[in-house]
């Protein structure tokens, strides 16, 4: 008896020193980029161009970039991915191909995002002759989030009670009616949250934008989708490889405005969540 | 059917873009106005200086640069994707015959000079030069040397550590070439990293360590690496630092960078002004970046060169 329970107070403290462990490091790390990127860290930061000057480089394009990509992305990854999920958990049928299909997707997900980048550039870019533009960047990235969006939103759709359902079809509901009126607003916050998860790891991908023709240096903020763009993390890399020891610490601050960035997404995952449950439709 | 697809595709995009588009310019009308230029990383930072420059003085050219390796710059460049590419190394013999079935001619235009350093750890302090052939006899393929005692004799039987940048790099290509005789001939067990910031950091925590980069990054971390002189056969041993480089005693890792213009690309009004801008202003802007400028009479000659080419639209 007393031997398990001391099994259980290790276990316990293991679990507990691990979850110590990730949490020190992820502050070290903050506290290090903080130092070192503060010093750079202003409002010109953020309304300036990249510089050869450290003192006064911005990251304007970088951020205006980003921002065009995560709205394209969503608003092509969204319907699309939402779309799909309630195909296959509503309507498809249980066979073999919808079996196989769900497979592929969760497959998908696990593919390095280099090689979306590939595709990005032999359809979006060359095929489609769509050029190195916004609309090329953020359909590859589309590509790249859609199967974490297709899984989770499966994921949520599948939680919803089947009770739900079933009254109201004995209302007399159509099936249109209760996927789109019941069960998809059930399930939104579960959406939701996936697609924000997944856009935030968009927001860090640097390989396949460069394929498909993201540039590093320009003086302007991009005015519609067929223009060329930069992006946070292209900037950032270009400022870390640097020789000079400044640029790192404007890459430091660089890496800051990604994370606050990153941070306002899930804090507005949260707050969704938390609002939507509270008001069950 | 596979054209027509595309046509309808960029039509529907062109649409959505314009209604889109924050400012009601005429989308096509900006195509105009681009300057785009990719290639190298090496060339980049001048690049970007002088596109900063230019585009305080001439905002309404959008002048972009990216920055895709010489060798990916070039299939960019080939395809008349771009205008103008930069580049680490002359352009290959392939390169060139993609350009004439292309039907692309193109302008070489050297913008400064690049060393590559050869570097060892702070303390160390046995090594006071070394020959080419020493470095051909480390790096060349199928090297056996392990320790820094089968260099010279009389040096310690410490092992050696070699540090270089990835095989994708064009300076990787050129030390190759001066030291093994053939680019990308070398031996593969060494550390590799295509940021040069990592290379620094493994030679200067790594007494037995022996790398090789552009001359920048030691210029920026002399504190904490020692440069090697290098002696070719019949010379004297030359450390790397910009006065040798720029007067062609630090040899055989002292080399030009260039970029490639469109010649088409030169012939519009845009790319001319910024091209002109570039050789006008290099000089300064080269310097700032830590890159060795060429003489000013050579900048002025290729300035003037520019200036024949006719403009067209």
């Amino acid at each position: 008896m007393k031997r398990r329970w001391c099994k259980d107070v290790l276990f316990r403290w293991v679990c507990g020193a691990v979850s110590m462990f990730a949490t020190a490091l992820l502050l070290v790390l903050l506290v290090h980029l903080c130092r070192q990127g503060w010093e750079y860290l202003d409002s010109s930061f953020l309304t300036q161009f990249a510089s050869r000057r450290p003192a006064q480089a911005g990251i304007k394009a970088g951020l205006w970039g980003t921002l065009w990509l995560l709205a394209l992305t969503a608003t092509m990854a969204f319907p699309l991915g939402v779309a799909t999920a309630l195909y296959l958990e509503e309507y498809a049928p249980q066979g073999r191909l919808t079996r196989l299909l769900e497979v592929n997707i969760a497959n998908l997900a696990g593919v390095p995002s280099i090689i979306y980048g590939l595709l990005g550039l032999a359809i979006f870019v060359r095929l489609l002759g769509l050029e190195r533009s916004l609309w090329s960047g953020s359909m590859t990235l589309t590509l790249l989030i859609l199967p974490v969006i297709i899984v989770s939103a499966q994921g949520a759709i599948r939680s919803v009670p089947r009770s739900l359902r079933e009254a109201s079809y004995a209302l007399g509901a159509q099936p249109w009616h209760v996927n789109l009126l019941v069960v998809f607003p059930a399930a939104l916050p579960g959406i939701l949250t996936g697609v924000i998860l997944a856009l935030s790891r968009a927001i860090g991908e640097t390989a396949p934008l460069v394929i498909v023709g993201a540039v590093g240096y320009m003086r302007f903020v991009p005015t519609s989708p067929s223009d060329d763009f930069t992006a946070l993390p292209l900037q950032i890399y270009d400022w870390a490889s640097r020789p000079q020891v400044e640029f790192h610490q404007v890459a430091a601050s660089g890496i800051l405005v990604l994370l606050s960035i990153l941070l306002m997404f899930n804090l507005t995952a949260v707050w969704i969540r938390h609002r939507l449950q509270r008001y069950p439709s | 059917m596979h054209r027509s697809i595309k046509l309808k595709v960029q039509q529907i995009l062109w649409g959505v873009s314009l209604g889109s588009s924050l400012c009601a310019t005429s989308a096509r009308a900006v195509v105009q106005d681009r300057v785009r230029i990719d290639g190298s990383s090496t060339v980049y930072p001048i690049t970007e200086a002088v596109a900063e420059e230019f585009g305080r003085k001439s905002p309404e050219v959008r002048v972009t640069v990216g920055v895709s390796g010489t060798g990916g710059g070039f299939k960019k460049f080939l395809q008349a994707e771009t205008d103008i590419n930069n580049a680490s190394r002359k352009i290959k013999d392939s390169e060139k015959e993609k350009a004439k079935a292309a039907g692309i001619q193109y302008m070489e235009i050297p913008v400064a000079y690049d060393g590559i350093s050869v570097v060892i750890h702070r303390q160390n302090d046995w090594v006071d030069y070394l020959t080419v052939a020493e470095l051909h006899e480390i790096w060349k393929p199928g090297s056996k040397i392990t320790k820094w005692s089968q260099v010279r004799a009389g040096w310690p039987d410490l092992a050696i550590k070699l540090y270089g940048p990835g095989t994708h790099s064009g300076t990787f290509d050129y030390f190759t070439h001066a030291i093994n005789g053939k680019s990308q001939s070398s031996r593969a067990d060494f550390t590799k990293s295509e940021d040069d910031n990592i290379l620094v950091r493994g030679v200067a925590g790594d007494r037995g360590a022996l790398g090789f980069f552009g001359l920048s990054y030691y210029v920026e971390n002399k504190k904490s690496l020692r440069a090697v002189p290098i002696q070719v056969p019949g010379g004297k041993p030359v450390a790397p630092a910009f006065e040798t480089v720029f007067d062609g005693s630090y040899k055989p890792l002292a080399r030009q960078i260039y970029m490639y213009v469109n010649i088409s690309a030169l012939q519009k009004a845009n790319v001319k002004k910024f091209i002109s801008f570039y050789l006008k202003n290099a000089r300064q802007l080269v310097k700032d970046v830590g890159y060795v400028p060429l003489a000013t009479e050579e900048y002025e000659r290729l300035w003037s060169q520019v200036q024949k080419q006719p403009v067209l639209n």
